[in-house]
């Protein structure tokens, strides 16, 4: 390796030559037929490792200049020298994972924990694996050749290691370390972490789980301070220099980002969502540093691992013993966070909040930087003319550009980062303490070995050279990047003419990527198509999954609430709520119902980037705080505060992570460990997103005119449709490799082992297949993002499995292929996107290292279509720089470290195609011959397959929706009136005999059937008439005669068959159904469930002309019922009832009644039930009824009504119940035993009034005689005192002997002249 | 009428000393002369209702049936006539309507030796002449079906004036919707800023246990279904209990008259 670069950089060969020969791999042809260099060939077999070795070389070379952001180790292998097993060259570092790994936060711990064990203590602070960067990584730089030895072959990715030991000074050469004054005392921690842990064992099964949740809750952030620094391979250069550094560079206190510039605003950094970082808590235990004396290398693998075995009871205390350790004083640094987050943010943000000028959002970072001189160190002034090594710097510039062009590095924007990062240097530590450096770098023969960016000067030089490569890919960045990197002065200093470009670049850069609205929780609307009752297997369930629902949101809103309040745990809270709801799931076979439901919520949610967790963005549009108006300006400021705040720069490949609303269903998924559930949503997710994926997406025949249009909604959907299915495939891979997910890295045994076992299974997906056909029919654009997200989640062992090997394999040589540069096969920008996302897959932590580098790219799977299909998207321009930011949030990091400061981010919140219910078909037409239905078919293809897509389209869409539309009009129209009418027979039948409603259902039901077949003629109809109408407005005016003609039959045809297939096959079921619902709610209505004749006539209407001005049935029941509890209940001697007042609350009764507007069936009962009793109670003289002084008119009508004015109120009810009620009035309750008792304590003459009132009954026709006598002969039954019944026998006498004397009356009040007396007289 | 939750605790407090009777009503009248009338009279019977709910249990131990039985049972026997029930109930500070029910219960349930149905039992309690005496009382109930039925046609009247489609929740459950608020919007509005989705009529006062109650089985509900919507207490509300506009759930005593409607171009108007 180290021969090669030498080579090139003694000028013995040039790079182009060195070029040459890395793009030609060994074996592939004679080395004399590409023209290798000869003094290359030689070293042809080291080929595969020169890569790895040039990146980690430039990042040994740089690694004491970089202050500013995370490191930025590549996932590059080891050099075979160094590899102590068969796949070994990379070391992955057990904590290294920790940063990276997010999800995994135990992993963190036990890896840290398992690794400590192997060498020095370690820190305290490490083994909470919420350690801001500096902390964690610090123990990891000391020992990477170690882990490189004993890792090698499992997907550990080495996150930290780079980075520490850039820190730490290639110490990972192994030769010597020194000692980083942090580093130390945090690996002395985590030892007596893991020690103290190991003790105390715990449930795992869950923990395990909640741990991958955790991971980000709280802690991850802090641990994402570190997150993209990994450690690098090996580098041969372990000999050469490795000079002390007295500074822990990536002690991000000491040296944080630019811009962060002093430990104070490093601490008023994080977020609010860290958890506690012990920034200082680590202090106290600084001591000079001592370096692990072992040599990694030759540290057994076994004794690595052998310590691994105490991992979960390391982890169970690891979250105990050390967090109440350090609580004390994190409660005290959470306090001075605050604080400092607060002057911050004083600092950062306007006042109001919305004047941040979304053209200007480095100005707060500029108040912050400007006090960084004072702080800590001043930026050294690069000047090209203190370059030293020019031509060396050239040609390693070269040859490094010429590594990111063709897709070499595993990963070009890390390589983009790392260069920024040595554009943006500061280099301070190395000015003013490398000294040493120098001298032992002068001390080395080796033109590799020397130090060729010991200067700011130097590494600027080598920066510009390599952007002014880059050029094309940079200019494609977001306008905000490019106008930091054209405002850049050290690019202007060192390359006028890239500073001019980039200006110009800047200038007609459109790519303005803004902040949308966050979206707020919305709920997923009820569709009775899917929801309703017809939709579940029995009332039981169905009422359980509406109450799951509720719970479902209740949870939602729980956790919207709270979950970022300090101490709340979803586990602790919501666990059990969850695990109660999954119980009653399973009782009820509910799971795809809450499923849907969840995927739903999950979409409606979390597609946008803000649950994306886009932590980049740009300050918000003016229109878009327009938008917000000045409710929401709080909320945004909110949550500005929160990018701000959270905008610490974590490198460019973040690990996987669920942030914002995704963790709630993450948690959720974890919490609720129902095994039914996961199947379910992996179906329902596997569903949605085989459809996602296949939604043809473009229209590929634009006339000119509509082409920016069509082009405008292309893009939109595919953004929706792409977002959807990122989010729908991460959730699928969580599911999916969950119940693999291990903490740690297996050790090779049990990797194969498990490799053995699980290579034979299915996938659940066949994601290969996907990603093949996606590639053959260039629709790579929309597939691969997705599969990268699915991809991102999987466990230690799935990569090694043979199927997603071929996965991993295929998605590497389509990277490799990749190549960037304009071409018509793919739009620039699309390309980026996934050269973006493969480059970040590959530095996933679980993703084997030595993938990249060792994985052979063969041929086979390469198998592009030579014809660009219908449906081909790559050769579209669908990707634009939103699309590209919001899926790769990453990229932001560039920006960020050009600027480090942001404020907001870019949220999405599209809306989703929707989908469209196929109605079931079967199919109805007429059964002609089989060879003849077959001919008609083809015929039907013949006619589409000339035809532009959209026709088909078309008549597809307008055949599904005419033939649904159908049958909705079929039961809006024919079943409504077969049910009305069989409300009317049932409500017959009902009074008949209360016999078997069942029975009854049956029979009214199938005398409907036979007019239910009218269904079918009725659809025919009605696609006949609409299908033809559809057709017509949505093709084109110009389409011809004859396809019009054709179409529109095709589409009657086709809806035809649709609707009528659905409704033969289920109007009978409909019918019942909805006779059955109706009938049950006939049964439930008080009053109308026992109907009399007159039922309809309750429907009656107001009479004409009324104004509804009547006063409203309740206050006339108050008032009513005011009289009587005046009548009965206890009262004040004064309190009597008006007379006059009396009678005209009869008549308002009256009004009331007759308008209809706002009576309703149990205001009418109660006022029926009221008016009997106010009546029984008139009778019997229980009304204290005062007598007003009349005017003479009035008092000579009363003495009409022979002195007693109760007779003209009993006239008056008589008359309002005949005429008024549109209810029959429970007159008979007259007789009850109650009201008759009334009558048994009144005086004799009081009799008078009953027996008026038994006339009026019967005259009114409210009664018939003989149902008057036989109450009173009823009455005779009951056990009243025996004057009583004798009276009561006389005056059943009395009535009769009256009634059938006379003819009917006219006038019912002449009634009373004949009184009792008379007649007994 | 919106009260603040200090002027609701006042009448609250005022409430729990006395008893439901028309008496006390007069008095709550005269002593908070500014309140509405009508919402005093909702306060009024909801209250008396939340008393009844809290000594429930207190009535319904088997001690406590037993001896209103037999007194009942007495009481009748001496005068078949009297009010027996209702001064039954009056004296134990009970509702005389739960009080014939439990006495009715216990009856049946000597007569049948079985636990009477429950539909049975309301059968007949719906059907007085079955009950033997005053359930008509002199306690102050409101119509509630009937005053909630009024609203809701008021509400439906002003929704047409408005020109706003709506669904009714009769045409909902035809549908198969499991919740269904009073009206669904077809086509959303926005009322003082907040989009809504649905209207909620509730003829009556706004507390805080009620609209608990309210928010728990229904407005959330029609929420996780339908979005955000609106609820009107035509009797008032406790202001403070309007907290939830931000996520979806507004409240009001009035139809709004700050409606925003979607301007469609081939809107008709």
């Amino acid at each position: 390796m180290a021969a090669v670069l030498e080579l090139l950089l003694q000028e013995e060969v040039p790079v182009s030559a060195v070029v040459r020969w890395l793009r030609h791999g060994p074996g592939h042809r004679p080395a004399e037929e590409n023209h290798i260099h000869d003094k290359l060939l030689p070293l042809s077999l080291l080929q595969k490792d020169f890569v790895p070795f040039l990146l980690n070389f430039l990042r040994e070379q740089t690694s004491q200049i970089l202050t500013n952001g995370p490191s930025t180790p590549a996932k590059t292998p080891n050099s075979k020298a160094h590899r102590n097993q068969r796949t070994g060259p990379e070391r992955r570092a057990g904590h290294a994972t920790s940063s990276r790994v997010q999800l995994f936060s135990q992993r963190t711990s036990l890896t840290t924990c398992t690794t400590d064990t192997s060498f020095s203590p370690a820190a305290a602070s490490s083994s909470s694996s919420s350690f801001s960067g500096s902390s964690l990584s610090s123990p990891c730089g000391d020992f990477p050749s170690m882990v490189s030895s004993s890792s090698s072959g499992f997907g550990y990715s080495p996150v930290l290691n780079h980075s520490e030991r850039r820190s730490s000074q290639k110490a990972s050469l192994g030769s010597f370390l020194t000692a980083m004054p942090e580093a130390l005392p945090a690996r002395r921690g985590r030892r007596r972490g893991s020690s103290s842990v190991s003790a105390s064992g715990r449930q795992v099964a869950r923990d395990l789980g909640r741990s991958l949740a955790e991971e980000e809750d709280g802690k991850s952030d802090s641990v994402s301070w570190s997150g993209g620094r990994r450690k690098r391979s090996e580098v041969p250069l372990v000999s050469t220099s490795s000079p002390p550094s007295q500074l822990n560079l990536n002690n991000l206190e000491e040296f944080p980002p630019m811009g962060a510039a002093s430990g104070w605003t490093n601490k008023s950094k994080p977020s609010r969502r860290i958890n506690p970082t012990p920034v200082s808590a680590e202090r106290p235990l600084s001591k000079p540093k001592m370096c692990f004396t072992s040599t990694p290398v030759s540290q057994s693998p076994a004794s690595w691992f052998s310590s691994g075995s105490s991992t979960e009871a390391f982890t169970a205390g690891q979250e105990g013993n050390l967090t109440s350790l350090l609580s004390s004083s994190l409660q005290e640094e959470r306090e001075m966070l605050k604080k400092e987050r607060c002057k911050l943010l004083h600092q950062a943000s306007s006042p109001s909040g919305v004047s941040l000028d979304p053209g200007t959002p480095t100005k707060p970072s500029y108040a912050r930087s400007a006090s960084l001189p004072a702080e800590s160190h001043p930026v050294t002034w690069a000047n090209p003319a203190n370059v030293s090594f020019k031509k060396q710097l050239e040609c390693l510039a070269q040859l490094y550009s010429s590594c990111i062009a063709e897709n070499l590095v595993p990963n070009i924007f890390l390589e983009l980062f790392f260069v920024l990062q040595l554009l943006t240097s500061k280099g301070t530590s190395v000015t003013e303490d490398g000294d040493s450096d120098l001298e032992v770098n002068e001390g080395s023969r080796d033109a590799s070995g020397r130090q060729h960016f010991q200067s700011v000067h130097n590494c600027v030089y080598f920066a510009v050279q390599v952007l002014d490569y880059q050029y094309e890919i940079i200019s494609h960045l977001e306008k905000g990047t490019l106008k930091l990197l054209a405002e850049n002065e050290r690019i202007a200093a060192f390359s006028p003419t890239l500073h001019n470009r980039l200006r110009q670049a800047y200038e007609s850069s459109t790519a303005k990527v803004s902040l949308l609205l966050p979206c707020s929780v919305q709920s997923v609307s009820f569709q009775p198509e899917t929801d309703n009752r017809s939709n579940f297997p029995s009332d039981r369930a169905f009422h359980i999954f509406k109450k799951q629902r509720d719970i479902f949101y209740e949870l939602l809103r729980e956790w919207e609430d709270d979950h970022e309040k300090t101490g709340w745990d979803f586990e602790r809270v919501l666990g059990n709520k969850i695990r109660a709801m999954m119980a009653h799931l399973s009782a009820t076979c509910n799971h795809s119902h809450f499923a849907r439901l969840f995927q739903k919520q999950l979409i409606q949610m979390c597609k946008g980037p803000i649950g994306g967790g886009a932590s980049w963005g740009d300050t918000p549009d003016q229109d878009v705080l327009n938008m917000l108006g000045s409710d929401n300006l709080s909320r945004l400021k909110r949550l500005q505060e929160r990018f701000v705040v959270s905008q610490s720069i974590r490198g460019p490949c973040p690990p996987p992570s669920f942030p914002g609303c995704q963790q709630f269903f993450r948690d959720f998924i974890l919490s609720a460990g129902s095994y039914q559930f996961n199947q379910y949503l992996m179906d329902s997710l596997c569903l949605k997103i085989v459809e996602l994926d296949g939604l043809s997406l473009v229209e590929h025949e634009h006339s000119d005119g509509e082409a920016a249009m069509g082009e405008q909604d292309e893009k939109k959907r595919f953004s929706v449709v792409l977002l959807s299915l990122r989010l729908l495939a991460k959730f699928l891979g969580f599911l999916v490799f969950l119940p693999y997910r291990t903490v740690e890295q297996p050790t090779r045994d049990l990797q194969e082992s498990a490799v053995a076992l699980r290579n034979q299974t299915l996938p659940v997906l066949d994601v290969l297949k996907l990603l093949r056909k996606s590639i053959q029919d260039q629709r790579s654009i929309l597939t691969i993002p997705w599969i990268v997200e699915y991809l991102s989640l999987v466990d230690h062992i799935a990569p090694f499995l043979d199927y997603y090997r071929k996965v991993f394999c295929l998605l590497l040589q389509v990277y490799r292929l990749m190549v960037l540069s304009e071409d018509k096969e793919m739009s620039f920008l699309n390309k980026l996107l996934i050269l973006a996302v493969l480059g970040w897959l590959f530095q996933v932590p679980s993703v084997p290292e030595e993938l990249f580098f060792t994985t052979d790219v063969r041929k086979e799977g390469w198998m592009m279509g030579t014809v660009t299909s219908a449906q081909a998207l790559d050769s579209v321009p669908l990707v634009d720089q939103q699309l590209l930011y919001t899926c790769c949030p990453y990229l932001g990091e560039l920006r960020k470290l050009l600027a480090s400061f942001v404020a907001g981010s870019a949220a999405k919140n599209g809306g989703f195609i929707r989908k469209i219910t196929p109605t079931a078909a079967e199919s109805l037409a007429p059964k002609a011959s089989v060879t003849q239905q077959k001919l008609q078919v083809e015929l039907e293809q013949a006619f589409f397959h000339n035809q532009p897509p959209s026709l088909r389209r078309t008549v597809e869409f307008v055949a599904e929706r005419v033939g649904s539309n159908c049958v909705k009009h079929i039961k809006a129209t024919l079943v409504a009136e077969l049910v009305q009418r069989a409300e009317v027979m049932l409500q017959n039948k009902v009074k008949e005999e209360s016999a078997n409603y069942d029975k009854l259902l049956e029979e009214v039901c199938t005398q409907l059937y036979e007019e239910g077949t009218q269904a079918l003629i009725k659809g025919k109809e009605f696609c006949k008439k609409k299908g033809p109408e559809a057709v017509r407005v949505l093709l084109p005016e110009e389409t011809s005669a004859a396809v019009l003609s054709s179409a529109e039959d095709i589409a009657v045809e086709l809806a035809t068959e649709k609707a009528c297939g659905w409704l033969s096959a289920n109007i009978t079921a409909l019918i019942k159904r909805e006779v059955k619902a109706t009938f049950n709610r006939m049964l439930k209505v008080p009053g109308l469930a026992l109907p009399s004749e007159d039922a309809l006539e309750l429907r009656r209407d107001c009479p004409p002309g009324c104004q509804h001005c009547a006063p409203f049935p309740s206050q006339v029941i108050n008032e009513i019922k005011d009289v009587l509890c005046v009548a009965v209940g206890p009262r004040d001697e004064s309190e009597v009832i008006d007379h006059f007042w009396l009678e005209c609350l009869l008549g308002r009764l009256s009004q009331t009644l007759r308008c209809r507007k706002f009576m309703c069936p149990t205001s009418e009962q109660q006022l029926a039930k009221c008016t009997v009793e106010l009546a029984s109670l008139l009778v019997s003289d229980r009304v204290p009824l005062s007598l007003r002084v009349k005017s003479p008119k009035s008092s000579s009508e009363r003495l009409h009504v022979k002195y007693n004015p109760t007779y003209g109120l009993l006239k008056l009810l008589l008359s309002v119940w005949k005429e008024d009620f549109g209810t029959p009035v429970p007159v008979h309750l007259m007789f009850s035993r109650k009201n008759i008792a009334y009558l048994a304590e009144v005086k004799q003459q009081e009799w008078d009034l009953f027996l008026f009132m038994l006339h009026g009954l019967a005259e009114f026709q409210l009664m018939k005689t003989s149902e008057i006598q036989s109450c009173l002969r009823s009455l005779e039954d009951l056990p009243w005192p025996s004057d009583f019944l004798k009276e009561l026998k006389m005056l059943s006498s009395i009535f009769l002997s009256e009634h059938l004397n006379r003819s009917p009356r006219t006038d019912p009040c002449e009634l009373t002249r004949q009184s009792p007396d008379a007649v007994t007289a | 009428m919106k009260l603040t939750k200090a002027q609701y605790d006042e009448i609250a407090q005022f409430l729990g000393h006395v008893q439901p009777t028309r008496q006390s009503l007069r008095k709550l009248k005269e002593k908070f002369p500014s309140q509405s009338q009508s919402t005093l009279l909702s306060i009024f019977s909801q209250e008396y209702q939340k008393q009844i709910k809290r000594t429930h249990a207190k009535h319904h131990t088997a001690e406590a049936i037993e001896t209103y039985y037999q007194r009942y049972l007495n009481g009748v026997m001496k005068n078949a006539a009297a009010p027996v029930l209702l001064e039954l109930a009056n004296e134990v500070d009970f509702a005389p309507s739960l009080m014939a029910r439990i006495v009715l219960e216990r009856f049946l349930q000597e007569k049948e030796a079985a636990i009477p149905s429950k539909t049975l039992i309301n059968s007949m309690l719906r059907d007085p002449s079955q009950i033997p005496d005053g359930v008509l009382a002199n306690q102050v109930y409101q119509p509630i079906s009937a005053i909630g039925h009024e609203h809701e046609v008021l509400l439906r009247e002003m929704l047409l004036e408005k020109n706003l489609s709506f669904i009714a929740e009769d045409q909902l459950r035809a549908k198969g919707y499991d919740k269904t608020p009073d009206f669904i919007l077809e086509v959303p509005v926005a009322v003082e800023g907040h989009v809504i989705h649905w209207i909620e009529s509730k003829a009556s006062f706004g507390d805080e246990s009620s609209h608990q109650a309210y928010l728990q089985d229904q407005f959330w509900s029609y929420w996780n279904r339908f979005g955000p919507g609106l609820v009107i207490y035509w009797y008032g509300f406790i202001e403070e209990l309007d907290c939830h506009r931000e996520r979806g759930i507004l409240l009001k005593d009035c139809f709004p008259t700050d409606i925003v409607t979607l301007r469609h171009s081939t809107a008709q108007r």
